[in-house]
């Protein structure tokens, strides 16, 4: 039954090109795909490790950043007379870089904040994300600074004598977040029913006994943050070839916001909360913005929207009709009702 | 040197403004545990409230200026009560997404009812500054200090000396045994809130005349303010009043020796570093209150 709902399910997602002639609703699919992923890789530190972090943007934008200049090139006087330059390289290839690198920020930050947690690690979060901002604001010899970086090239694929593809226009780049959503879900799937993942699951609970059960506190949160980070990055890259203009704007704290209401409307610490939440959120203003409504009355119900999520469904959308669908089938359904009951089944 | 002691000179004066927006959030996040995204909204709101009173409904700079701080603790109150009541008891992310829907929806509230172009609002001191040497400040600016030095004073009195300071410590200290004693937990949840609200509204209405009025400016605010709590300590009324003078010298010297386009960031490379060192802030021996 699973089965048949996902291939139904995935059929209908990869057949939307095929019947959907309006190109302005598939652009919106496409950044809503984009967000989702990022989305999904917040969900995996929010949802699953239980520590909130409000600078997920910066990994993004990161990611937006290293794969613009690996694929544009750049000239940068690190010191006066020490110049280095990097010649333009393939896409692909400036992805790749983009993921790493955004991994490495992760590991990195990983270690600083993790030395606190709470609203402390909230507030260094933050203030990680500002501070790039300001760099990529104000290292104009690297980032052109406001003026942004321009003509990105998008992504093309050769094989010699087997592919050759573009990822230029609405179609190409709606397959393309399609294959890179689906790979995140099964990456992020996979580990958090592994050792790892439960471990992870562990520490959200109760940290103080996972530590004492012999759970490494810091490794597992700096592992989700790790491949978090990356996640972020590959959607930062894929955002840069398809948008093909990045600004410092990529990194303001309202990107991660989106985030975090997709994750949290959804359901935090479900594998589908941050799809059904983003597949909402990212449609939402889209549908405000077809009442004709100022963009500030648009934000406005964004924000009184978020309040209500909380207060209504305060663990969000998945979990509330996953429970509903147990007071109606109490016997054919699984006992656990919050989180992924299969993350818990004990290793063989 | 004369341009040294001109920078000190205004970081004195912006420190001043820094450590009532700082003692304000100190107070509620020590107190409630919320992680007040609205902090900012709240020092817009004063700027906003001067700007209406002085500049549309031509009303006394000084009078306009209690108005906005008592109309800040108005909104504060009312911000308690209608979200953060029923919220009570729920785990600090849960009040934080709320805190943040608000600010959001506030922001653009704002940016609605008063558009996005700059205000500027007129004062009644001289334009000439007061030169000491080779060192001039004007008149406004050192108003602006005297009024910021009295209420983190007041401030400072009340939480220390008053029955209801006392049961706002007690209450950090632990709210469960504080309201087994007596104390009206509710109560002091909500003047804590509309106190640290006014503080933030007067911060806003004292800086808005300096400075331009604009829908966001509170975004930096609200973030500098964390960065002053972290420095000082939660709920340390001192270590946010110092934190808040140390932030705008780094602030006012970087921006002066190092670069201008930094000058915000030096505030969260400050958070950095010192998370790094004493996680629970330069001036905490222990977490306390007042």
């Amino acid at each position: 039954m699973r089965r048949v709902v996902t291939i139904a399910g995935l059929a209908f997602l990869f057949s939307i090109p095929l019947w959907l002639g309006n190109f302005y609703l598939l652009h919106v699919l496409i950044i809503t795909g984009i967000f989702i992923i990022a989305a999904m890789s917040l969900n995996l530190l929010l949802g699953y490790t239980g520590q909130l972090s409000l600078g997920h943007a910066a990994f993004f934008g990161i990611g937006a950043y290293v794969s613009s200049l690996a694929s544009l090139g750049f000239e940068v006087h690190l010191l006066p007379d020490w110049l280095v330059t990097l010649d333009p390289k393939p896409v692909w290839f400036a992805m790749a870089c983009a993921i790493v690198i955004t991994g490495l920020c992760g590991w990195a930050i990983g270690r600083i904040a993790f030395k606190v947690r709470g609203a402390y690690f909230v507030i260094v979060t933050i203030s990680f994300a500002e501070v790039v901002r300001l760099v990529a604001l104000n290292w104009d010899e690297l980032t052109q600074g406001p003026m942004a970086l321009n003509n990105i090239p998008p992504l093309s694929v050769a094989i010699p004598g087997l592919v050759d593809i573009t990822f230029i226009g609405k179609v190409a780049n709606y397959y393309l977040v399609l294959v890179f959503a689906i790979l995140a879900y099964v990456i992020i799937a996979r580990l958090v029913r592994s050792r790892a993942g439960r471990a992870m699951i562990a520490l959200k609970e109760n940290e103080a006994l996972a530590a004492s059960v012999g759970i490494d506190v810091t490794k597992y949160l700096v592992l989700a943050t790790v491949v978090s980070a990356a996640i972020a990055g590959a959607a930062g890259a894929l955002y840069a070839q398809y948008v093909r203009i990045v600004d410092p704007n990529v990194f303001l704290f309202i990107y991660t916001v989106t985030m975090v209401i997709m994750v949290v409307a959804g359901g935090k610490g479900t594998l589908a909360g941050p799809v059904v939440g983003g597949v909402i959120f990212g449609l939402l203003p889209e549908g405000l913005r077809s009442l004709a409504i100022a963009p500030e009355v648009q934000w406005i119900v964004y924000g009184v929207l978020m309040i209500l999520v909380v207060y209504l469904l305060p663990q969000g959308i998945v979990p509330a009709l996953r429970s509903l669908r147990q007071h109606r089938h109490p016997i054919n359904s699984e006992p656990q009702p919050h989180a992924d009951a299969s993350a818990r089944q004990v290793a063989p | 040197m004369d341009q040294l002691l001109q920078h000190c000179l205004n970081a004195l004066v912006l420190g001043g403004t820094y450590a009532l927006l700082g003692i304000g959030l100190t107070l509620i996040f020590g107190i409630m545990r919320v992680v007040n995204f609205t902090h900012g909204e709240l020092y817009s709101f004063g700027a906003y409230m001067m700007y209406m009173f002085v500049m549309l409904l031509h009303l006394d700079f000084f009078l306009s200026l209690l108005l906005a701080m008592l109309l800040g603790i108005a909104l504060g109150a009312a911000i308690e009560f209608l979200l953060l009541r029923k919220l009570r008891g729920a785990d600090i992310d849960t009040t934080m997404l709320v805190m943040i829907g608000a600010w959001i929806a506030m922001q653009n509230l704002e940016q609605l009812l008063w558009s996005g172009v700059a205000k500027s609002i007129r004062t009644p001191f001289p334009s000439s500054p007061l030169v000491i040497g080779a060192l001039s400040v004007s008149w406004n600016r050192l108003f602006v200090l005297a009024v910021a030095l009295g209420l983190i004073m007041s401030t400072y009195a009340l939480v220390n000396r008053t029955r209801l300071g006392r049961a706002m410590r007690a209450t950090f200290q632990d709210p469960d045994t504080a309201a087994l004693m007596g104390v009206d937990i509710g109560t002091i949840y909500m003047s804590t809130f509309a106190l640290g609200s006014g503080l933030a509204a007067a911060a806003g209405a004292l800086l808005g005349p300096i400075f331009v009025v604009t829908p966001t400016m509170g975004d930096l605010a609200s973030l500098k303010a964390f960065a002053i709590v972290i420095l000082g300590g939660l709920g340390n009324i001192v270590g946010a009043t110092i934190g808040g003078f140390i932030l705008a010298f780094i602030e006012e010297l970087g921006a002066g020796y190092i670069s201008s386009g930094y000058r915000d960031a030096m505030g969260f490379l400050l958070i950095i570093a010192i998370l790094l060192v004493r996680p629970t802030g330069l001036f905490s021996r222990k977490e306390r209150i007042g």
